[in-house]
C-alpha cells in the first residue's frame, strides 16, 4: 500500500515507514527502530562494499528516524561519501542529511568542505545549486570561514546560471546573517546592485531579500538600489495581470517581489532625486487606487496576495512619514478593512494602524475609528484580535480621549482573557499616568486595577503609585483617604493592603482629623489583614507601624503590644522578627526626635524612566513603548515621566542584578547579595532614596565601592607582575577589531553596563564602575553553544603609547567554558594620564577544534573618569572665558540621529558624566555641563554646552578644556550619541 | 522566515525547516508548544498570532497544517501565500497531494522547499521553474518504479 512517487523506487524505505506506521505503540515503535539501526550497522561494517543505492536507501532510513525525533549517531561517514557520487540523486540524499543534521555534530563540517568545494567549482548548475543550498541550510560560521569568499564571485560571474545566481544571492545572505564579519565587502557589491535589473525575475527576487540585508549595514554603499528598486517597482505596478506570465499569481503580478521591494525601499529615507520621488508616489497612489477596484478573482488567494502589496504599500508610506496626503488616504484604507469579514485583514489593520496613531499627518484620522476599535475589543471571538484592539486604543490615546479609553479598557479587564491581563493593566497604568490632569483620577484608576485584577498587578505597578504620591503632595491626602474606604471591604487583594499600608504609613496623618479615620482606627484596619498576608507583606505593615509610632504617638502603646507578641519577636521568619526587635528597640530607646528624624515621611522619588514603562517594553520587545516615544506629543509639564529613553537594548537584556524597581539607570554590579529574601521588599521601595534605608547596612553602592581596592601603587609595573599578562599577545599579534567595534564602543560611552558584543557562539556582557581615577569592570563570557569553549583566553591589550596612559589590571579565567554557561573576568583599571584609543579586548578560544578569534574595544574611553562639578551661573561664565584660547575649544555641529528628546539627553549627559547646571544658559532649550577628568598625573577641567535645534534637527556641541587633544576627543565621543 | 513546520492533526510533525541556528533540544521545545498553541485554535480565527517575538502565520490543508515563523517586519499575507504556493508545488508534482505522500516521499518536500525558499527568503516563485528543477533530477534518476498513488488532500479519508 505504500505510496511511492514518481521516479524514485526506494522500496526498502517505503516498507520500513509503512511499518514504523502500523506499529501500534511507541514501544513497538522503539523496537522497530532499534531493529532497522542495527541492521543499516551491520551493513556499513560489513565487509561487503555497499553500491551507491544501498548506501542512499539506508541513510535516507537514517534520515527518517532523526526526523522522527530519535538520535542519530552513525551514518555520517556514509552520507559523506555520497556527497562525492556522481549520481544526482545519492548526492542529493547526502546533501540532506548533512543539512538536517549537521547541526548536532559540526565535526562533520570539515569532511564535506572538500566535496562542497568541488561541487562548487563543478560548473555543472546542478551540482552547484545543491552545494549552495547545503551551505545555506547549514548556514553555521564555519561554513562562513570556508566559503562566505568564494560565493560572491560566483553571483556575479557573467557565466552563473540564472538558478545559481539565485541560490548564492540567499546562501550568501545567511552566510551574512550568522557572521557579517565574514563576508568581504567590495567590488562585487555594485554589480549585486545592478541585479535588480535582470531580466529573470527569480533572479530579482533573490536578490533584493540579500540587498535589503546588506544596505541595512552598509546604507550608503547600496544607494544607487533606490532607484533601480522603484524603476522595477513601477515596470510590477503597472503591468497588466498577464505581462508576468508564470510570476503573475492569481492576476496579481510578482507579488513576492512587489513585496520584498517595499521592504528594500523601507531602508531608506524617501528618495532626494525628485523624479525618482515621484514615480515612487505614483506607484503607491496606484496601489491605493487597485484596492478600491472590483477583485479580478474570488479566490481568497487573489485577495491575500493584493492586500500583501497594500499592506507593505502602507509601512512604506508611514515609513516616510512625509505625505500628509497618502498617510490620510491609507488610514481610510485600513478603516475600511476594520470591519471585513476577513478575520485576517480586521488583524492586520488594527496592526498597522497602530503604527500610523504616532505619525502627526494621521493621529487624527486614526482617532476617528475608535468607536469601532472599541467595539471590536468587545466583540471579536479571536483573544489575538482583542489584543491588537486593545494595542491600538492604546497607540492611539491622548488627553482627548485618555479617560474613554482607559475607562473601556477597565471594562474589558474584568472579561479579559488570562493570557493578556497583566498586559492590559499595565498599559491602563501607564496611560493613567501619562494622561492624568488631576491626580485623584490616577490615584481611583490604579485601586481600580488592583480591585479588579489584583493578581496581574505587578510590583512595577504599585510601587510606581506609591512613588508618585509620594512626589506630589496634592494628591496625598486623597489617597489616604481612597485606600482607607478601599480596605474596608471585607475581602480585598493582598496588592490593596500593600499600597494601603505604605500610603498610611506615610500620609494617615492627613485623615487623622476625622475620627472615622482617627489614628487607632486605621491601625486596626490594617492590622485586621495581618494575619492573612504574605512574609513580604507582614513586613511592609510592621514598618508601616513604627511609622505610627511617631505618626500618631497615641498608638504607641498598642503597637509595642503588636511587637513584643511572641509571635514576631519569635518569628520563624528572620526578616519580621529582626523587624519586630529592631523597631521595638527604636520605640523604646529613641527619644521623640530621634524618632521623628529616622522615619520621616519619605523624601520625593528622582524623577525617571517608568519603571512600568520599561516592563511593558520587557514584555513586548522594543517599540512597544512606541505611543509614548515618539516626540509628536506636546511635553507634558504633568508628565511624571520624563522622556522615555529609547535604548532597547537596554530594556531588552535587562541586568540580572538590575534592582526589582528597574529604577536604578546604572545597576551597581556586583551587588552584594540581598540581606534577606522575600522580606526585602521594603528596602526595594525604598532603595531610590538615599535617606531611606531602614536597614543599617551598606547601601549597594557603598558596598560595592567598597570592595573596589585600588590597583598597587606602581599600576603600571603591577601589569607586568601580574601572573595574565604572561600569555599576553604583543599587539600584533592579534587581529584588528572587527568592523563594528566601534559602533559597540559607542553604546558604552554613556552606560556601564549591558552586552557588548553577541554572537550565535558567544555573548560578552559588561559592568563597570568609575570613581575619580579608578575603575573595576566585570566581562561575563557566556558560552551560547552546548559545546565546551577550549584554551579559552580573554586578554586586554594596549595598543601605542596606551600602557602609559592606561593600567588595566586582568585576573585570569578557566581556560574552559562549559557549553551554556558564564565565566567572569574581573579587571581593575587607572587611568595614569589622558588617553585617546581604548585598550583592545581580544578574545581568542576553540569552538568544536576549530580556532576562534575576536577582537573587540574595550569600552573604556576618557570620560568614565570624569568627576562631575557644580557651579553657579557666574562661576561656569568666568572659567568658560578662561578656557577661550581657539586650541582649547572644540565645536561639533551635527545632524540629530535619535529623536531630540530632553529628558534622554539629560540621561546621556549624566551617563557621559558631567554634572548639569541649570539656570546657566539663558537659553533653557540648552544644556550646559561641568567636569573634571581625574587621571593620576593631572586633572582636567571640562566645560560643556549642547545646543539643539528641533526644527532643523541639529545640534551644536561646544567643549572647552585645558587641554586640546581632550576637546576634541570628548566631542568626537560625545557628538555619537545624540 | 525563521522556520516552517508541517504537522497534522494529531500533532504529528511532518516536516521541520530551521533556518535560525538552534538546538536539537530547543527545537523540539518549540515545535511542541507550537504544535499545542495552533491545534488548539479554532476554524474561523485569524491565522496570525504573536509568539515569543515572532509572528507565527499558519493555515490548515485537510488533515495539514502549515506553520511559518517569521519577523517583526515580515510581511503575514505573503507569508499566507507562501504557504500556498508551497502545497500548490508539492500538489502539482504528487498530483492530488496527501499527507502520505509527504510521509512516504519526505525528501522530495525537503527538495520542492529548497527549491522554492532558501536561507529562509524566496527564492523563485514560478510553478514551473521550480519544478523544472525538481523533474530534471528525476531524469536522472537511475531506477524507476511505478506504483499509483490516489490519495488527495480533498479526498483522503483514512484516519492517520
Amino acid at each position: 500500500m505504500p505510496a511511492v512517487s514518481k521516479g524514485d523506487g526506494m522500496r526498502g524505505l517505503a516498507v520500513f515507514i509503512s511499518d514504523i506506521r502500523n506499529c501500534k505503540s511507541k514501544e513497538a515503535e522503539i523496537k522497530r527502530i532499534n531493529k532497522e539501526l542495527a541492521n543499516i550497522r551491520s551493513k556499513f561494517k560489513g565487509d561487503k562494499a555497499l553500491d551507491g543505492y544501498s548506501k542512499k536507501k539506508y541513510v535516507c532510513k537514517l534520515l527518517f528516524i532523526f526526523l522522527l525525533g530519535h538520535d542519530i549517531d552513525f551514518g555520517h561517514m556514509e552520507a559523506v561519501n555520497l556527497l562525492s557520487s556522481n549520481k544526482y540523486t545519492e548526492k542529493q540524499i547526502g546533501y540532506l542529511f548533512i543539512s538536517v543534521l549537521v547541526n548536532s555534530n559540526s565535526e562533520l563540517i570539515r569532511l564535506i568542505n572538500n566535496a562542497i568545494k568541488n561541487d562548487l567549482a563543478s560548473r555543472n548548475p546542478t551540482f552547484m545549486c545543491l552545494a549552495l543550498h547545503c551551505i545555506a541550510n547549514v548556514g553555521s560560521r564555519e561554513m562562513g570561514e570556508a566559503f562566505a569568499a568564494d560565493i560572491p564571485r560566483i553571483l556575479v560571474a557573467g557565466d552563473s546560471m540564472d538558478s545559481v545566481k539565485q541560490s548564492a544571492a540567499l546562501c550568501l545572505l545567511r552566510l551574512y546573517k550568522a557572521s557579517p564579519d565574514l563576508v568581504p565587502m567590495g567590488e562585487w557589491t555594485a554589480r549585486v546592485v545592478h541585479l535588480l535589473n535582470d531580466q529573470h525575475m527569480g533572479v530579482v527576487t533573490a536578490a533584493v531579500s540579500l540587498i535589503t540585508c546588506l544596505c541595512k549595514k552598509n546604507p550608503d554603499d547600496f544607494k544607487t538600489c533606490i532607484s533601480l528598486a522603484v524603476s522595477r517597482l513601477s515596470r510590477i505596478v503597472s503591468s497588466a495581470s498577464t505581462d508576468l506570465q508564470d510570476y503573475t499569481y492569481y492576476f496579481v503580478p510578482a507579488p513576492w517581489l512587489s513585496v520584498k521591494l517595499l521592504r528594500l525601499l523601507q531602508c531608506y529615507p524617501p528618495p532626494e532625486d525628485a523624479a525618482v520621488k515621484g514615480r515612487l508616489v505614483e506607484c503607491l497612489e496606484t496601489v491605493l487606487n487597485k484596492a478600491q477596484e472590483p477583485p479580478k478573482s474570488k479566490k481568497v488567494q487573489h485577495s491575500n496576495a493584493k492586500n500583501a502589496i497594500l499592506f507593505e504599500t502602507i509601512s512604506l508610506i508611514i515609513h516616510y512619514d512625509s505625505e500628509p496626503n497618502l498617510l490620510v488616504r491609507a488610514c481610510n484604507q485600513l478603516g475600511q478593512f476594520l470591519q471585513h469579514r476577513e478575520t485576517n485583514l480586521r488583524y492586520l489593520a488594527l496592526e498597522s494602524m497602530c503604527t500610523l496613531a504616532s505619525s502627526e499627518f494621521s493621529h487624527e484620522a486614526v482617532k476617528t475609528h475608535i468607536d469601532t476599535v472599541i467595539n471590536a475589543l468587545k466583540t471579536e471571538r479571536d483573544v489575538s484580535v482583542r489584543q491588537r484592539a486593545a494595542d491600538l486604543l492604546y497607540a492611539m490615546c491622548d488627553r482627548s480621549n485618555a479617560k474613554q479609553i482607559v475607562s473601556e479598557m477597565l471594562r474589558y479587564l474584568e472579561t479579559a482573557d488570562y493570557a493578556i491581563r497583566e498586559e492590559i493593566v499595565l498599559k491602563v497604568a501607564i496611560l493613567a499616568e501619562k494622561y492624568a490632569v488631576d491626580y485623584s483620577w490616577y490615584v481611583d484608576t490604579i485601586l481600580n486595577l488592583i480591585r479588579i485584577a489584583g493578581d496581574y498587578v505587578s510590583e512595577e505597578v504599585w510601587y510606581r503609585v506609591l512613588q508618585i504620591v509620594t512626589n506630589r503632595d496634592d494628591v496625598q491626602g486623597y489617597a489616604a483617604k481612597t485606600v482607607f474606604e478601599a480596605l474596608q471591604a471585607p475581602a480585598c487583594h493582598e496588592n490593596m493592603v500593600k499600597v494601603g499600608g505604605y500610603i498610611l504609613g506615610e500620609f494617615g496623618n492627613l485623615i487623622a482629623g476625622d475620627p472615622r479615620s482617627s489614628p487607632p482606627v486605621q491601625f486596626s484596619l490594617l492590622h485586621s489583614k495581618f494575619h492573612l498576608c504574605s512574609v513580604a507583606t507582614r513586613a511592609l505593615l510592621l514598618s508601616t507601624y513604627i511609622k505610627f509610632i511617631n505618626l500618631f504617638p497615641e498608638t504607641k502603646a498598642t503597637i509595642q503590644g503588636v511587637l513584643r507578641a511572641g509571635s514576631q519577636l519569635r518569628n520563624a521568619d528572620v526578616e519580621l522578627q529582626q523587624r519586630a526587635v529592631e523597631y521595638l528597640t527604636l520605640s523604646s530607646v529613641a527619644s521623640t526626635d530621634v524618632l521623628a528624624t529616622v522615619l520621616e515621611e519619605m523624601p520625593p522619588f528622582p524623577e525617571r524612566e517608568s519603571s512600568i514603562l520599561a516592563k511593558l517594553k520587557r514584555k513586548k520587545g522594543p517599540g512597544a513603548g512606541s505611543a509614548l516615544d515618539d516626540g509628536r506629543r506636546e511635553p507634558s509639564s504633568h508628565d511624571i515621566n520624563g522622556g522615555v529613553e529609547p535604548t532597547p537594548s537596554t530594556v531588552s537584556t535587562p541586568s540580572p542584578s538590575a534592582d526589582l524597581l528597574g529604577l536604578r539607570a546604572a545597576p551597581p554590579p556586583a551587588a552584594p547579595p540581598a540581606p534577606s529574601g522575600a522580606g526585602n521588599l521594603l528596602v526595594d521601595v525604598f532603595s531610590d532614596g538615599p535617606a531611606a534605608q531602614p536597614s543599617l547596612g551598606p547601601t549597594p553602592e557603598e558596598a560595592f565601592l567598597s570592595e573596589l581596592e585600588p590597583p598597587a601603587p606602581e599600576s603600571p609595573m603591577a601589569l607586568l607582575a601580574d601572573p595574565a599578562p604572561a600569555a599576553d599577545p604583543g599587539p600584533e599579534d592579534i587581529g584588528p577589531p572587527i568592523p563594528e567595534a566601534d559602533e559597540l564602543l559607542n553604546k558604552f560611552v554613556c552606560r556601564n553596563n549591558g552586552v557588548l558584543f553577541e554572537n550565535q557562539l558567544l555573548q560578552i556582557g559588561v559592568k563597570s564602575e568609575f570613581r575619580q581615577n579608578l575603575g573595576r569592570m566585570y566581562l561575563f563570557y557566556g558560552n551560547k553553544t552546548s559545546v565546551q569553549f577550549q584554551n579559552f583566553s580573554p586578554t586586554v591589550v594596549h595598543p601605542g603609547d596606551l600602557q602609559t596612559q592606561l593600567a588595566v589590571q586582568t585576573k585570569r579565567v578557566a581556560s574552559q567554558v562549559d557549553g551554556g554557561a558564564q565565566v567572569q573576568q574581573v579587571l581593575n583599571i587607572e587611568c595614569l594620564r589622558d588617553f585617546l584609543t581604548p585598550p583592545l579586548l581580544s578574545v581568542r578560544f576553540r569552538y568544536g577544534g576549530a580556532p576562534q578569534s575576536l577582537t573587540l574595544k574595550l569600552p573604556v574611553t576618557i570620560n568614565k573618569f570624569f568627576q562631575p562639578t557644580e557651579m553657579a551661573a557666574q562661576d561656569f561664565f568666568q572659567r568658560w572665558k578662561q578656557l577661550s584660547l581657539p586650541q582649547q575649544e572644540a565645536q561639533k555641529i551635527f545632524k540629530a540621529n535619535h529623536p531630540m528628546d530632553a529628558e534622554v539627553t539629560k540621561a546621556k549627559l549624566l551617563g557621559f558624566g558631567s554634572a548639569l547646571l541649570d539656570n546657566v544658559d539663558p537659553n533653557p532649550e540648552n544644556f550646559v555641563g561641568a567636569g573634571i577628568i581625574q587621571t593620576k598625573a593631572l586633572q582636567v577641567g571640562c566645560l560643556l554646552r549642547l545646543e539643539p535645534n528641533a526644527q532643523a534637527q541639529m545640534y551644536r556641541l561646544t567643549l572647552r578644556t585645558s587641554k586640546e587633544p581632550v576637546s576634541r576627543h570628548l566631542c568626537e565621543l560625545l557628538a555619537q550619541q545624540f | 522566515m525563521q522556520f516552517m513546520l508541517l504537522f497534522s492533526r494529531q500533532g504529528k510533525l511532518r516536516l521541520q525547516k530551521w533556518y535560525v541556528p538552534l538546538s536539537d533540544k530547543e527545537k523540539k521545545k518549540i515545535t511542541r508548544e507550537l504544535v499545542q498553541t495552533v491545534l488548539a485554535r479554532k476554524p474561523k480565527m485569524c491565522s496570525f498570532l504573536e509568539w515569543r517575538d515572532l509572528k507565527i502565520v499558519y493555515k490548515r490543508y485537510a488533515s495539514l497544517y502549515f506553520c511559518c515563523a517569521i519577523e517583526d517586519q515580515d510581511n503575514e499575507l505573503i507569508t499566507l501565500e507562501i504557504i500556498h504556493r508551497y502545497v500548490e508545488l508539492l500538489d502539482k508534482y504528487f498530483g492530488s497531494v496527501c499527507e502520505l505522500d509527504i510521509i512516504f516521499n519526505f525528501e522530495k518536500a525537503y527538495f520542492i522547499l529548497d527549491e522554492f525558499l532558501l536561507g529562509g527568503e524566496v527564492q523563485e516563485t514560478s510553478k514551473k521553474n521550480v519544478l523544472k528543477a525538481i523533474e530534471q533530477a528525476d531524469l536522472l534518476q537511475e531506477k524507476t518504479e511505478h506504483v499509483s498513488h490516489s490519495k488527495s488532500f480533498v479526498g483522503c479519508k483514512k484516519a492517520y
